[in-house]
């Protein structure tokens, strides 16, 4: 099953809209709950960064018998380096960020927690690609 | 505890879940960060927050959380209202601090998660 969702850079009413439908449908398909729940942590974490940190995203979800792939691929500044972005209290968040509630630095280390596989990589000046992978039993 | 007890305690107005005042609840966490709720593992926990704002309940629903109290006065948009009905989260607005409202609930016998 493949499903897209598209993310909009700033747009904090909206955050967390691919989210919630990711995880009405993993419901549906009677998902284990607690795959379900850091399936879901993970990605709203990195619809939120996209949200946050870039311009624009789109995330593609596919789930067979065996597992979950969600990519989350935006255009925006990129992360110079990932090393550093993946430790905790790293953050640029600006203060609308932060007003938020969010911008603590704790978001990529909680998806590389939550997720059974998480793989970043990144162009400085075009963009982000996040892919969370997340196995059944 | 029950959410109706909870909602008692802390002369607290329940604003969407009146249906599920009667759940249970016996541990809580406290912040504005949802950075920080976010890395909770327990499910059923009450947060108490003074962030109000569509992402305490985006943050709510995509961590199985089920209460929310919004301590200091803080008010429910109708957007909020509306999400949290969408997911089941029963919402609570008291006009406390966060400080009082965590030390009503520890005494009353609510448990922090750490
Ligand atoms: N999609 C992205 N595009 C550009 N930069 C990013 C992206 N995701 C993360 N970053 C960079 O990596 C840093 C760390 O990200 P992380 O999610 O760990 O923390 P945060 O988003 O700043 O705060 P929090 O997640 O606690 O709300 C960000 O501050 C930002 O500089
Ligand atoms: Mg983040």
């Amino acid at each position: 099953m493949h499903f897209e969702y598209q993310i909009e850079g700033g747009n904090f009413t909206r955050a967390g809209f691919a989210s919630s439908e990711i995880k009405k449908m993993l419901k549906q398909l009677n998902v284990d709950l607690g795959i379900i729940k850091r399936t879901v942590v993970a990605t709203y974490e990195a619809e939120v960064n996209v949200v946050a940190h870039a311009y624009s995203g789109t995330i593609y979800v596919d789930v067979d018998e065996e597992k979950i792939i969600i990519k989350l691929v935006d255009e925006g500044p990129g992360i110079e380096n990932i090393d550093e972005a993946m430790k905790e209290g790293y953050s640029t968040a600006s203060s609308k960020v932060r007003e938020m509630g969010f911008g603590a630095g704790m978001g990529l280390p909680n998806m590389k927690k939550n997720a059974d596989e998480l793989k970043i990589s990144s162009e400085v000046g075009k963009g982000t690609t996040v892919e969370i992978r997340m196995m059944f039993g | 505890m029950t959410i109706a007890e909870i909602a008692k305690i802390l002369d607290a107005n329940i604003i969407t879940g009146h249906d599920l005042a009667d759940h249970n609840i016996d541990i809580a966490f406290a912040s504005d960060l949802m950075s920080d709720v976010l890395t909770l593992k327990d499910d059923n926990v009450l947060l108490i927050t003074g962030l109000a704002n569509l992402q305490t309940l985006r943050t709510a629903e995509m961590s199985d959380i089920h209460c929310i109290v919004f301590a200091r006065n803080k008010k429910v948009s109708p957007e909020m209202q509306q999400l949290a009905e969408e997911n089941d989260i029963t919402v609570l607005e008291c006009r406390y601090s966060v400080f009082r409202t965590c030390g009503i609930l520890y005494q009353a016998g609510i448990s922090p998660i750490f």
